[in-house]
């Protein structure tokens, strides 16, 4: 008989860039945890550091009164991150292609198709509070495993 | 690896090493603060040395590309060189890879301003 997956890690961080060092550093040992690739540990790592960069800084306007939440779930078939903030809620939708021509020099709005690139899974729902949930789910297959992966 | 910049000059090519990560709150305003500084005492070869980037995020490209920007409108060249992997392939999602002018090492890089 298998061990069960080990239960979600949770983390309540105040709004301040600082913490996604914390926060990367708590992915890691999860990945490590589960045998994830160091490549896959890489490109989770980017995602999640977009989803609380854009919490802290789009989300909850970096009042560090105002809280991240994070959580990193997740058993030996996926890694699962859920990111919610205090804000006001954004639609997803109505953020512009960074990949149309006239966004191309823009210095701002790639965060959000990084998460998509480098994830398997990113949906956006809004908190019963109205700040945004974004959760992301990270596949582990054989690939991500012996971290030989590209994005 | 704690992120940091540094620059050094080839003959009148302005050479800034990033090292560490380019990321929001960090990195990427030390990197812009040293290409504008750059800029703004007149150097009109600028080469960002990349090879000691461990991560970059969307702020850090969002960066570069206003640097490149900046750059440009005062006449300067501003040139890429020795990428990671990881970091060519952020650039290459966004399809930012073809605006840059990227080379993959120091020799290459400086032979290509002059």
């Amino acid at each position: 008989m298998s061990n069960p997956p080990p239960g979600p890690i949770v983390l309540w961080l105040s709004s301040r860039f600082e913490n996604l060092e914390l926060a990367q550093a708590v992915l890691e040992h999860v990945c490590k945890a589960r045998g994830v690739g160091t490549d896959a540990e890489h490109w989770m790592g980017v995602a999640l550091r977009e989803a609380l960069a854009n919490a802290i800084k789009h989300g909850n306007r970096q009042d560090p009164a105002k809280r991240v939440y994070l959580s990193l779930a997740g058993g030996a078939e996926a890694i699962e991150i859920t990111v919610g903030d205090e804000g006001q809620g954004f639609e997803a939708a109505a953020v512009a292609d960074p990949l149309a021509p006239e966004n191309q020099m823009k210095t701002s709005g790639r965060g959000i198709f990084y998460m998509k690139t480098f994830m398997d899974e990113v949906t956006f729902s809004r908190g019963e509070n109205g700040g945004t949930i974004l959760s992301m789910k990270k596949k582990l297959d054989s690939e991500t495993k012996k971290g030989v992966q590209t994005p | 690896m704690k992120t940091s910049v540094t620059t050094r000059d080839a003959g009148d090519v302005k050479i800034i090493e990033l090292h560490g990560k380019i990321t929001i709150g960090a990195g990427d305003l030390q990197m812009r603060e040293a290409i504008h500084a750059a800029v703004n005492g007149g150097a009109m070869k600028i080469l960002v040395d990349m090879k000691d980037v461990t991560t970059i995020d969307s702020s850090g490209v969002g960066e570069l590309v206003g640097c490149y920007t900046t750059a440009t409108h005062k006449g300067a060249k501003l040139k890429l060189q020795s990428l990671p992997p990881k970091i060519s392939d952020v650039l290459t999602v966004t399809q930012l890879i073809t605006v840059f002018d990227v080379y993959p090492n120091e020799k290459d890089a400086l032979a290509s301003f002059s």
